[in-house]
């Protein structure tokens, strides 16, 4: 597969409140920004379990982003310092499966930060471009 | 009259061998086994070679009790071959069943675990570097030796599983519940874990001492504090994967004033055990900003390590990521 | 009661009134200076003097403090009170000739000249101490007093000193008849009625013409009574006994089951564009400025002036001060156009100037508005389209001489120009209130890029917010004139009506909820939950999800560490399958 021809897939998970609420507004707005990010919407980022993020590598994300309201905003008051937490130690456990921190990511995007959202998915998707694909084989018995 | 007993088996793969003892730590529990049944193959104490395995008819073994991970091409010959032997299949022990620790070398693969064991130990002395090799001629016979995976594998993962023993090693209670719902044919679906489905905090003592909020700031390694014997010791600052783990144990390792480590592996709802207890005990550290959250996250030395002790072969990504070979 | 005869009219009144007050209750007019109905007569002008005769007796007594006794017959202008009533408006003429009330009372009597030597044409005090008594009577703070004796007599701090126990209340200069008390603030003190930029307020007052409810309000740190515990004028002459000062202020709460937040906007501080130098030049103004200026109860009786009271010759109004701008606000306030468009309306009616108006683009969009731009543009208002680059005083040609010159690019023209006007008028943008993140903070609602609250939707839900049962009207969620304000205030109370009315709440159906079977008790979720909808149930040893509480964000449903815990339509299957969903190719 030639650099260029690489299409990241990026996984994201976005907050209702604010972050699916941003993409929205990006979306009305009539932002183009990369198609590479593949939506899942949760109530809160609180509600992303680690497990989420583990299975969307392991089915073949190249990159996987958790966003949420800004901190102090959550419309549940703490759920995003909760998503922080675990972040901060999936990040460092996911290197120790030889899975780049830059691949997982935690953006604070507010509802009103349509623009904000189009340059993370812009910016996110360059990145991983630039990365290559992880192209997950994990211990499937094929050897 | 043997004819009449049923006919069982026991196997060991990569495993340390507490499993075996594990059997014979049955005490005199193993004469009414033994009296029960007829033993067909079990190389760590009785003489029967492969052959005779393979001469048995197919299905003619009651049970196989399996225990320790898959790591060789020999082991995965071996359990296949007593899966077809076999009625039934019993992953015996945390390594059939989660990996267990063997499966911890699946954050390496085959070329660094031999890098390491055959050259860069301080202990190696292996002037010649001479490495293992699947195929080797000497003396104009040609010699064969099993071959190395690079991942370790869970029982499951490379035959049919009936039933599960969870434990390193399994305790004696579970395993005479197991034998005898076998010899009663009284078994619960195919598939299961014959522990309950509950985590450990349901039978340990110390979960009523659990503060009305658990926040963790420091966190502690056991060699690093006196550990209160009575206190949850999550409430201590110490990681205790007692949560996020199947109980049936008895306390084992509580007990001894240690924190559980998961070799019961996860229950029934959990399919990631280590992610699964990372989002609980994430959310339980103490801090809000970015930089304290990293700070204290720089002080849990080794979390996949810890957090995946017996299940790394069985947890999502079930191994490091594979360098690309060029 | 008492029955009296005053100039012939026989009159029944109450025992205890004043000859002056019974004449007056008459219709019969006794002049006097020193007396004033809410302080305690003191009979030094001795204008009020009458001729009374009782029990035979005929004597010269004055009428504010004699009371009325039973028989008395006054003669309020016999020849004897007239002589003698003359003879002490002349000596008052002379010690206080430049006293306008004496003056007139002088004419009235025929006085041309008082016959006794002027000390000093311009003294104004009669030494009635009306001052005095206000001073200790009413505000309590004994600041003032008569001091030296006869042709020395004067009213005067203690020492002639300025006094330590003056409020700044002024009050002596408004009980003064002649005007011979004026005030200035020599010394940054306190001015208890403070000259607002939007009029002189009272103490005691309205909060503003269109409060709800219309009731007047005590403001504590301007009342007299709270400074002295004095005063209380205002309960004196409050005939419906309505005042009371001791109430205080109370933190009520209430109970509610929706709240509407109609917060409003502040508007776009016109110092923030230098440029334009409001606050440098007294006639660049702003529009609430200008309203005030036009409004019939405003400061000039509605009349348009310039600082110095004269009418302008020309006037400047500019539009988007502080909106449609990347340095300060990019969205369009869109009232300004509108109400830009009715000032220069109301300034062709009530002057003569010459009217031009900087505008970007005319925003008319609402029902009738393109017509009412289109009579303006007939009434010869001149547009120019342009933003304004800058106000200036510094003139350039004679005829800019003394004037305010806009320079602005015309862009229908092509050319820069200089506009010298009298008056600039900025239409001020709106901005969110002062409290608005505060606001936003408390009912947990989001603010839009501009910093408007966020509606939940900009069209299914434009008056609800995230936070069930808060909704929104007016300003407070976008720049919006009257009738979209009263618009969407209708929508909102109708959805807290509606709200009010079922009286039950529908909870969303995605809460969590933990597997009896399967919790261990752990407890961890229990730390986590910010609304405290879970609880530890020792007997059964397991944690409870209270329903009514749980708002369902799912934290607990992550965490749950043997996955006990599920979230109703977010379960961890649901989302591995959307996971798995999204890598089919």
């Amino acid at each position: 597969m030639s650099q260029q021809a690489f299409e990241p897939k990026l996984v994201g998970f976005l907050c209702n409140w604010c972050s699916y609420t941003g993409a929205d507004l990006a979306g009305t707005a009539r932002m183009t920004y990369a198609p590479n990010l593949r939506i899942i919407r949760v109530m809160c980022s609180g509600r992303v379990d680690p497990q989420f993020v583990l299975k969307a590598f392991q089915e073949g994300a190249d990159g996987v982003l958790i966003s949420g309201c800004h901190p102090g905003d959550c419309h549940y008051q703490e759920g995003n310092y909760k998503a922080l937490r675990r972040h901060r130690l999936l990040s460092k456990m996911l290197e120790q499966f030889g899975i780049e921190k830059e691949r997982f990511r935690l953006e604070w995007v507010s509802a009103a930060e349509g623009a904000k959202f189009q340059k993370v998915c812009n910016e996110f998707t360059e990145q991983i471009r630039k990365l290559g694909p992880l192209s997950w084989n994990g211990g499937k018995k094929n050897e | 009259m043997s004819d009449q007993k049923p006919k069982v088996a026991f196997y060991w793969c990569a495993s340390c061998g507490g499993c075996e003892e594990a059997v014979i730590d049955l005490a005199e529990d193993i004469l009414k086994v033994v009296e029960a049944v007829d033993i067909v193959f079990w190389p760590v104490a009785l003489d029967f070679k492969k052959s005779d395995v393979e001469a048995m008819e197919d299905g003619s073994i009651a049970v196989s009790f399996i225990n320790g991970a898959v790591r060789l091409s020999e082991q995965e010959e071996m359990v296949k071959l007593l899966r077809r032997k076999s009625q039934l299949v019993v992953a015996f022990g945390s390594c059939a069943h989660l990996g267990g620790i063997p499966g911890l070398a699946n954050f390496w693969d085959k070329e660094s675990i031999f890098n390491r064991a055959y050259h860069t130990t301080p202990s190696t002395d292996n002037p010649e570097g001479v490495v293992p090799q699947e195929k080797c001629t000497i003396d104009g016979k040609e010699l064969y030796l099993p071959s190395f995976f690079n991942t370790v594998y869970a029982l499951d993962q490379v035959i049919d599983v009936d039933y599960y023993l969870p434990g390193c090693a399994p305790p004696r209670d579970l395993i005479m519940n197991a034998v005898q719902a076998i010899l009663e044919g009284n078994l619960p679906p195919k598939g299961s874990v014959l522990s309950p489905n509950k985590a450990l905090c349901e039978d340990c003592d110390r979960n009523d001492t659990k503060p009305e909020k658990l926040a963790i700031k420091d966190i502690k390694r056991p060699w690093e504090v006196i550990l209160d014997p009575e206190v949850c010791f999550l409430a201590q600052g110490v990681i205790c994967l007692g949560p996020a783990t199947r109980t049936g144990c008895g306390q084992r390792c509580i007990s001894a004033n240690m924190p559980c480590r998961g070799c019961f592996g996860p229950t029934d709802q959990v399919i990631d055990m280590g992610a699964k207890f990372l989002a609980a005990f994430a959310s339980i550290l103490d801090a809000d900003d970015e930089s304290e959250v990293e700070k204290i996250v720089e002080t849990i030395v080794d979390p996949a390590g810890t957090f995946y002790r017996f299940s790394l072969p069985t947890s999502i990504l079930r191994r490091r990521k594979m360098e690309e070979k060029r | 009661m008492i029955h009296l005869t005053i100039d012939g009219k026989k009159l029944e009144v109450e025992e205890g009134t004043t000859i002056l007050q019974a004449a007056e209750k008459a219709d019969i007019h006794i002049p006097t200076l020193c007396f004033h109905p809410l302080l305690e007569p003191y009979a030094s002008c001795r204008v009020c003097i009458v001729e009374v005769e009782h029990q035979g007796k005929k004597e010269l007594l004055t009428s504010c403090n004699t009371l009325v006794r039973e028989g008395m017959v006054v003669e309020t202008a016999s020849e004897r009170v007239l002589r003698a009533r003359k003879l002490n408006v002349e000596m008052l003429l002379a010690r206080a000739p430049a006293a306008e009330p004496v003056k007139k009372i002088a004419q009235e009597l025929g006085i041309e000249k008082p016959r006794f030597e002027i000390k000093d044409p311009q003294e104004k005090c009669i030494l009635c101490g009306l001052c005095v008594r206000a001073c200790e009577e009413v505000v309590g703070a004994n600041a003032i007093s008569f001091i030296n004796r006869g042709q020395e007599r004067e009213v005067a701090p203690p020492f002639g000193e300025p006094s330590e126990a003056c409020i700044g209340c002024t009050a002596c200069a408004f009980f003064c008849p002649t005007g011979a008390i004026t005030y200035e603030d020599l010394y940054g003190r306190q001015v208890i009625h403070e000259e607002l930029n939007l009029g002189p307020a009272t103490a005691i007052r309205v909060p503003i013409r269109q409060a709800v409810p219309m009731v007047p309000f005590i403001d504590e740190d301007a009342c007299i009574h709270f400074k002295t515990g004095n005063c209380q004028l205002c309960v004196k002459v409050c005939e419906k006994e309505a005042i009371n000062h001791d109430m205080k202020e109370e933190e009520i709460e209430i109970e509610v089951g929706s709240i509407i937040l109609a917060s409003g906007f502040k508007p776009f501080d016109a110092r923030r564009i230098p440029a334009y130098g409001y606050g440098r030049f007294p006639n660049v103004i702003t529009a609430l400025e200008f309203e005030r200026l036009v409004n019939a109860s405003g400061p000039t009786g509605g009349k348009i002036l310039l600082a110095n009271g004269q009418e302008p010759k020309a006037v400047g109004i500019i539009h988007c001060v502080g909106s449609r701008d990347e340095n300060y606000n990019e969205y369009c306030s869109r009232v300004c156009c509108m109400y830009s468009l009715k000032f220069a309306h109301l300034i062709r009616e009530k002057t003569e100037a010459d009217i031009y108006d900087f505008y970007i683009d005319m925003r008319c969009f609402g029902k009738g508005y393109e017509e009412f731009y289109h009579r303006l543009l007939h009434e010869g208002t001149k547009f120019i389209r342009g933003r304004v680059s800058e106000i200036t005083d510094i003139p350039l040609t004679p005829e800019e001489e003394g004037k305010l010159i806009i320079r602005v690019e015309d862009t229908l023209v092509g050319t820069v120009r200089r506009i010298p006007v009298d008056m600039v008028i900025l239409a001020t943008g709106l901005e969110p209130s002062l409290d608005h993140n505060e606001i936003a903070h408390i009912f947990n609602i989001s603010c839009s890029q501009d910093t408007f609250f966020l509606e939940r939707h900009p069209k299914l839900a434009p008056v609800s917010t995230f936070s069930d049962g808060i909704f929104l009207a007016g300003t407070c969620q976008s720049p919006k004139d009257i009738p979209d304000t009263v618009a969407q205030a209708g929508a909102a109370a109708s959805e807290a009506l509606a709200l009010a009315d079922k009286g039950t709440f529908e909870l969303e159906p995605i809460t969590a909820e933990i597997d009896e079977k399967l919790c261990a008790g752990c407890q961890i979720c229990v730390s986590l939950c910010p609304f405290n909808a879970i609880t530890y149930n020792k007997e059964k040893h397991i944690s409870e999800v209270n329903d009514a509480l749980c708002k369902g964000c799912g934290t607990c449903v992550s965490a749950c560490p043997s996955g006990a815990a599920q979230q109703k339509h977010f379960r961890d299957l649901q989302i591995m399958a959307e996971i798995e969903g999204l890598f089919i190719d």
